[in-house]
């Protein structure tokens, strides 16, 4: 079955949970990219996506967040893009093994869209045109923005994908972490709207703050948009010390408990993890919305 | 006349017009108000105000980039006559800014040194992925009374730690403030690792590193 139908008729459709916070147990210099792990330690990337389907989800996403050149950049692979989100790709699908959907995961580019910053619209369309070419060249199912928090830059990174893939299918989700709006002051209710107006498949919120508003975030886009395929995969809270460890504070039941209440009230069709889930988190999860 | 340009520059900044605040920041040197006077009376207040709407959430971070930009903008005019009068703006102290080793995060960084230059700070911004070494060297060349440490990722924010470490390492760290910041810090965070304060947005950190040096 394609994702669309799946997602307009079929069972809610469990996403992965975090990759960057497990990666944290591996010796490597702190803040290294995926992107570059997938290039050095692809075996690392494989493992964690092996545990999220092993956990129920149905939907990997390929481990290019950082996929675009202006990200790759920082580490030196700005050059590589087609082959670092090739790769990425490849990795998601070999885990995924036929019993999960891959997603081509596209963050944002890191840097502020004129007037604010020095990058163009037009530029940023091509650089998301760039990564959006790469990860349908390696066969996707759908592309996937994510953590946006300019609207501007959602816009590029839709009409980048759109230029890139014309047919395939396209979500978009943003990350409301300030009084209930993201840090560029995008209301849900206006995220919810612009998108819509654009096509996408699929809208909704990740990452954020607190669970609290991220789940608010989703239930205002329903409130506007009582039709649209909606998607939540928080972070498992906030990050705090414990012993020596960072962990994030909401438990495997919090966001089981979360999912199932949007699942059921709002008809959330996607539900996942960011940062700080882990395969517990989304057992729990596919276990309380199956 | 003068208490209407003021305003209207006030205005300018509140509401990131740069090419206004340069206009007008003009118009009152042309028409004799004291450099000192515009940074003191005008410009330092509004940017005072745009933090405060920022922490009632009518501003978000455009609205802060914008103020910032405006308040350059006045600050390209009005800068050089204050150097051309020979004065000097007391300034509450001196910081050093950065976001630590394998992060490249930038924006949140980037207006906290804005916010603190606009309260009259000397602020040197190191940038993003701004190893150990350099912060240390960067307090040691400036005397710095505060330095800032941003981390936008669960794996880099132990390298706040590590800069506080090094500090302590080179007899630096009793002439020094430290604050920090960034998505998952708290302040838990920042007294486990022996920070002097956190700061959760660019306005906090104006206040933090105020109350820090005993200024106001």
């Amino acid at each position: 079955m394609d994702i669309v139908t799946r997602l307009r008729e079929g069972p809610v459709l469990v996403a992965d949970g975090a990759m960057g916070t497990m990666l944290q147990d591996l010796d490597i210099p702190p803040g290294t990219p995926g992107e570059v792990l997938v290039m050095q330690q692809p075996e690392a990337i494989l493992s964690v996506h092996r545990t999220y389907v092993e956990a129920g989800a149905g939907l990997i996403l390929s481990c290019s967040f950082g996929g675009t050149r202006t990200r790759l950049a920082h580490a030196g692979l700005g050059d590589q893009v087609a082959e670092v989100n090739r790769r990425a790709v490849a990795l998601a699908r070999e885990a995924a093994a036929g019993h999960a959907y891959v997603a081509g995961d596209i963050g944002p580019m890191g840097e502020l869209l004129a007037p604010l910053g020095a990058r163009t619209y037009d530029e940023a369309i091509d650089i998301f045109a760039e990564q959006a070419s790469a990860l349908a060249e390696a066969g996707v199912d759908v592309l996937y923005v994510e953590t946006m928090a300019s609207l501007d830059e959602a816009r590029a990174a839709v009409e980048g994908a759109r230029q890139a893939a014309p047919d395939l299918p396209l979500t978009v989700t943003l990350s409301f972490d300030t009084k209930g709006r993201t840090n560029m002051g995008v209301r849900p209710e206006q995220a919810a709207q612009a998108l819509l107006d654009l096509g996408v498949t699929a809208i909704g919120a990740n990452c954020g703050n607190t669970l609290e508003m991220t789940e608010a975030a989703v239930r205002k886009m329903h409130d506007v948009a009582p039709q649209a395929l909606l998607i939540i995969k928080p972070n498992a809270g906030l990050p705090q010390m414990v012993e020596d460890e960072i962990v994030y504070d909401a438990t495997p039941a919090d966001m089981a408990a979360l999912a199932r209440r949007l699942v059921d009230e709002v008809g959330v069709r996607i539900v996942g993890g960011c940062c700080g889930s882990t395969p517990a988190h989304i057992a729990a999860i596919a276990q309380a919305v199956s | 006349m003068t208490d209407e340009q003021k305003h209207s520059l006030s205005l300018a900044v509140i509401e990131g017009n740069a090419v206004q605040a340069r206009e007008v920041a003009e118009q009152l040197l042309a028409g004799g108000m004291a450099p000192l006077a515009i940074v003191d009376d005008v410009l330092s207040p509004a940017m005072d105000e745009v933090g405060l709407r920022y922490d009632t959430g009518d501003f978000f971070i455009p609205d802060l980039v914008m103020a910032g930009e405006a308040m350059k903008a006045a600050m390209e005019v009005v800068g050089p006559a204050l150097k051309a009068r020979e004065q000097v703006r007391t300034t509450p102290g001196t910081v050093v800014i950065g976001t630590v080793a394998g992060d490249i995060h930038e924006i949140g960084k980037s207006l906290v040194a804005t916010m603190l230059e606009a309260a009259g700070f000397v602020v040197y911004d190191l940038g993003t992925d701004v190893t150990v070494e350099t912060f240390v060297a960067k307090v040691h060349e400036t005397g710095a009374n505060v330095v800032g440490l941003s981390a936008l990722l669960t794996t880099t924010m132990r390298n706040q730690e590590t800069v506080i470490e090094a500090l302590v390492e080179a007899g630096l760290r009793d002439s020094v403030k430290v604050i920090i910041g960034g998505a998952p810090t708290s302040p838990a965070w920042g007294e486990r690792i022996g920070a002097d304060a956190y700061a959760e947005n660019a306005r906090q950190a104006v206040e933090v590193v105020r109350d820090l040096l005993g200024a106001s």
